[in-house]
């Protein structure tokens, strides 16, 4: 255990940047160890050791010395990693698994598997006008209101206020496959919806 | 596979028959058909399945509609308060 400097809290609150630059290269390597273990990729643990720093010197005038320089650091740092952490598993969870409850076809062993089911199939809706009802239009507000974050964003960026795909990428830092992934999701839980209120 | 009910074309127009989509796996295709970034024999793949499965136009025309609709739904904006204090901030600026 390395022993802290006693006067580092005193020349950090002074703005005295060797000693800035230094700390950040000693606990760096350990930081970014501890942020892997709550977030996906290399990069994004860099960016939570970052955004740790950054809170550190936000807070630094704030720090009351009852801890360790150190472990309030660390600490700051776990906060920032469970919070991105749970932000990934959101984005993953938003991306995982079939839009379409699969118990809808059939299965594997059936002479069609993969079709759909005879009394599952989607049914006609009927004339298009229908769904443009205050009704349904107030329907669909609310189940956007329930999409997870991103694909709320992405739904309404695309398809209420008419941006374009490349557009929507570059204003929420998306791929265009994980933009795509996302406005399908979106999409079809709306279609779900509006199918439950319909048949 | 030919959906439940339906017969196959007795013939097909392609030099190469199109693959098998079945309809669990066409609907996580829609979008990207929609999108128009489908490869070109995935998209001929597509509508092949299409053309012979009900079903299936039926779920392409809800999710076609859903977007449809999607295009009235009514959106939130800034609170009246906040348009005011910006269009006063707007005209002190030209003042």
């Amino acid at each position: 255990v390395q022993v802290e400097d006693p006067m580092l809290l005193e020349r950090l609150r002074a703005g005295d940047q060797v000693a800035f630059a230094a700390v950040v290269r000693q606990w760096s390597p350990a930081m970014l160890r501890v942020a892997r273990a709550y977030v996906r990729t290399q990069s994004s643990a860099e960016e939570v050791v970052q955004e740790a720093w950054l809170g550190v010197l936000r807070s630094l005038d704030g720090f009351e010395g009852r801890a360790q320089l150190r472990t309030w650091v660390f600490r700051i740092l776990v906060k920032a990693a469970r919070r991105r952490g749970r932000r990934e598993e959101r984005v993953n969870a938003e991306l995982d698994g079939p839009t379409v409850d699969p118990s809808r076809f059939r299965d594997s062993d059936d002479q069609y598997p993969g079709g759909w089911r005879a009394d599952a199939a989607p049914t006609d809706w009927g004339p298009e006008p229908v769904l443009l009802a205050a009704e349904f239009r107030a329907v669909l507000h609310r189940a956007l209101a329930e999409l997870p974050e991103r694909q709320r964003a992405v739904v309404e960026l695309r398809d209420v206020h008419g941006f374009d795909s490349d557009e929507v990428c570059e204003l929420l830092d998306l791929t265009p496959a994980d933009q795509r992934v996302l406005l399908h999701r979106g999409r079809a839980t709306l279609r779900g919806v509006l199918e439950g209120v319909i048949a | 596979v030919t959906p439940p009910g339906t017969t196959p074309p007795a013939t097909t127009p392609l030099a190469t028959t199109p693959r098998d989509i079945a309809c669990i796996e066409l609907v996580e295709m829609l979008t990207d058909y929609l999108e128009g970034v489908l490869p070109a024999e995935e998209m001929v793949a597509v509508e092949a399945h299409l053309q012979e499965c009900p079903p299936c136009q039926v779920y392409l025309a809800q999710m076609r509609a859903t977007i449809a609709a999607l295009g009235s739904v009514p959106v939130d904006t800034l609170c009246t308060e906040a348009q005011d204090t910006l269009l006063d901030a707007f005209r002190d600026h030209f003042r």
